[in-house]
């Protein structure tokens, strides 16, 4: 192009639209962009759907027979009471993911061109999440059909089922932000990979997701009682129609449904609010 | 009237790190400014306070004419920022790339699309345009980088380093460019760590150092500050030393110095290799033999030398908050 054309568009950007319009334009651009990288980097699609798989896989046959759920041993009970501790377990693990992401994107200066452009603020890291919803509720269908395979089923009927799978999404969606907030914390992809996932054990296993709170010591009942993450599984066996529904009078455990909202709204709220914070003074 | 980029004042301390201590800058509209400074002398720390991505600890920055600090999504707008590493996604395709960039500058699906087509066309990737970026060369990538900040035609541009790291024909490519772009009225900040560099791209010339400017002007007053070229020779007797000096002082712009111990002769010249090759010529033909013979251009270190009387090597900043 010669430098005259150059002179006949010199123009600087349009007007910012603003407001939500604008937000959800950017947010959509940003997640297509990290879409087309899934499709491009299908190993880690594919090693995401490796890891429930083989959580399903283990716990079934390692720990099925040896775990009483109702009273029964039965590996083919313990099966179905494990399926929505891996649903949920699945959805949180996807954290890791957007912190390596928006890490990496740190360090290669692509975040530094975001923020030097008229975009909405949060909208990378809106885009992000969004993105990573996507791979998640991908790698849950997947799932789903593994555990069909090993002997899983609802029982309340598939309208149920779909709202459970729905508390589930939001879980995950909520966690994302956790994610996003350790990324941009992070100097390096790799810290923000296993800083992503390191606190995500405690958080899964001291909760009633793989045995039930009654087993446990009494000072840990409360905490996995009360840990967000042990609302969603709760709600899930009781939608689903599964086994092992915690008796427990603690109030999560009374209303998993509103406690499984509940928690996964104020998590989104208070670590979307630090995230955007953070990137908006992020340096690489 | 400040100009397109004008800065006052600018202090911004990372711990103890003074990595803008007190920095002004004037460009006017449609010239280009090189800031040349060695590593961790503040030049990035400027350029991204400038850009938005920064806050200052104290100054202010107008940029388009638009307060940075208290408009930056309208600076946002008038700007396009090229950055010290190639910040362009590799698992996107080049125009991928650049129709992001494109409409997240709020330009149309359309719009965006004409222009990465231009752009790629303009810039020698148009036969790369739907490999992903992870397959480009280094200069390839730079060029990416470059036409993604150049999009919406910004009135002001700032380029980090733009050049580190590439090979000889890519530097010269993106000069090319570069001239390209300022020739159309861009202004345009530039980082640089090559004096060479500077000169070629520069109407003015920032030095920075410690995050302060050193000295400013054009390339022609710092180098008459530093010496500008020189031949320096060494002769292979002390005899030879006079007729020398005759022939250098024929082809010099100023004295010529002269170690006897050594038998070093130093001229100041204006010229570069061809007037060396006449140097050499006349010397033989004058019968002096040489042991030694060179062009020496003042480089970023000789401009810190005789500005500071340290050499250009500064400790990396580490850019915290």
């Amino acid at each position: 192009m010669s430098a005259s054309a150059e002179v006949a568009v010199r123009t600087a950007a349009p007007r910012s639209r603003g407001g939500i319009i604008q937000s959800v334009h950017d947010s959509w651009v940003v997640a297509k962009r990290n879409l087309r990288r899934m499709t491009r980097i299908p190993e880690i699609v594919i090693f995401g759907l490796i890891q429930p798989i083989m959580f399903v896989v283990l716990f079934s046959f390692v720990f099925g027979g040896s775990v009483l759920v109702n009273g029964s041993s039965s590996p083919a009970v313990y099966r179905e009471f494990l399926m929505a501790g891996i649903f949920a377990q699945t959805v949180t693990f996807a954290t890791a993911g957007a912190g390596a992401g928006i890490a990496d994107d740190m360090h290669k200066g692509v975040i530094d061109r975001f923020r030097s452009l008229p975009m909405a603020r949060g909208a990378v890291l809106t885009g992000r999440t969004i993105a990573d919803l996507v791979q998640t509720a991908l790698t849950v269908l997947v799932l789903i059909v593994v555990a069909l395979l090993v002997g899983w089923r609802v029982h309340n009927g598939i309208p149920k089922a779909l709202a459970a799978f729905g508390l589930l999404l939001l879980l995950g969606y909520a966690f994302s932000w956790i994610g996003a907030l350790i990324g941009l914390s992070v100097r390096t992809p790799e810290a923000a990979t296993s800083g992503g996932l390191i606190w995500l054990f405690p958080v899964t296993f001291i909760s009633i997701a793989f045995v039930a709170s009654g087993q446990m010591a009494g000072w840990l009942q409360p905490i996995a009682e009360w840990n967000p993450f042990s609302a969603t599984v709760q709600a899930c066996r009781v939608l689903f129609g599964n086994p092992g529904v915690s008796e427990s009078h603690a109030w999560p455990m009374r209303h998993p449904v509103w406690a499984s909202i509940l928690w996964s709204l104020a998590i989104m709220i208070v670590f979307r609010t630090l995230a955007v914070r953070k990137y908006r003074s992020a340096t690489a | 009237m400040p100009g397109a980029i004008y800065a006052e004042g600018l202090v911004k301390h990372f711990k103890d790190v003074h990595a803008l201590d007190g920095v002004d800058l004037d460009v006017p509209e449609g010239t280009v400014l090189g800031l040349l400074g060695p590593n961790g002398a503040g030049k990035t720390t400027a350029v991204r306070v400038l850009t938005t991505l920064l806050k200052p600890d104290r100054g202010t920055a107008l940029v388009a004419g638009i307060d940075v600090l208290k408009r930056p999504n309208d600076v946002r707008r008038s700007i396009g920022l090229s950055g010290q590493f190639a910040a362009v996604d590799e698992y996107l395709t080049g125009r991928e790339n650049l129709q992001m960039v494109g409409e997240l500058y709020q330009l149309s699906a359309a719009d965006s699309k004409r222009r990465a087509g231009e752009l790629l066309e303009r810039f020698g990737l148009a036969d790369a345009s739907d490999r992903i970026a992870k397959n480009y060369s280094g200069g390839m990538r730079r060029r990416l980088d470059l036409a993604a900040a150049l999009i919406v035609s910004p009135p002001v541009m700032f380029m980090d380093e733009p050049t580190t790291g590439l090979d000889p024909r890519n530097r010269l490519m993106l000069w090319d460019v570069i001239k390209d772009l300022v020739s159309g009225g861009t202004t345009l900040l530039l980082t640089t760590q090559y004096l060479e560099e500077a000169d070629h791209l520069a109407d003015e010339i920032c030095v920075i150092d410690h995050g302060k400017v050193i000295e400013r002007g054009t390339s022609d007053e710092l180098k008459a500050r530093t010496g500008g070229e020189r031949i320096e020779i060494v002769v292979h007797q002390r005899e030879q030393i006079e007729p020398a000096r005759t022939v250098l002082t024929r082809f010099g712009r100023d004295e010529v110095s002269v170690d006897a111990h050594t038998r070093k002769l130093i001229a100041p010249v204006a010229g570069g290799a061809k007037l060396l090759a006449e140097v050499i010529r006349e010397l033989d033909d004058n019968g002096v033999e040489i042991d030694d013979v060179a062009l020496r251009r003042p480089t970023l270190d000789d401009v810190f030398l005789s500005l500071t009387g340290h050499h250009a090597e500064g400790d990396e900043i580490v850019e915290d908050e």
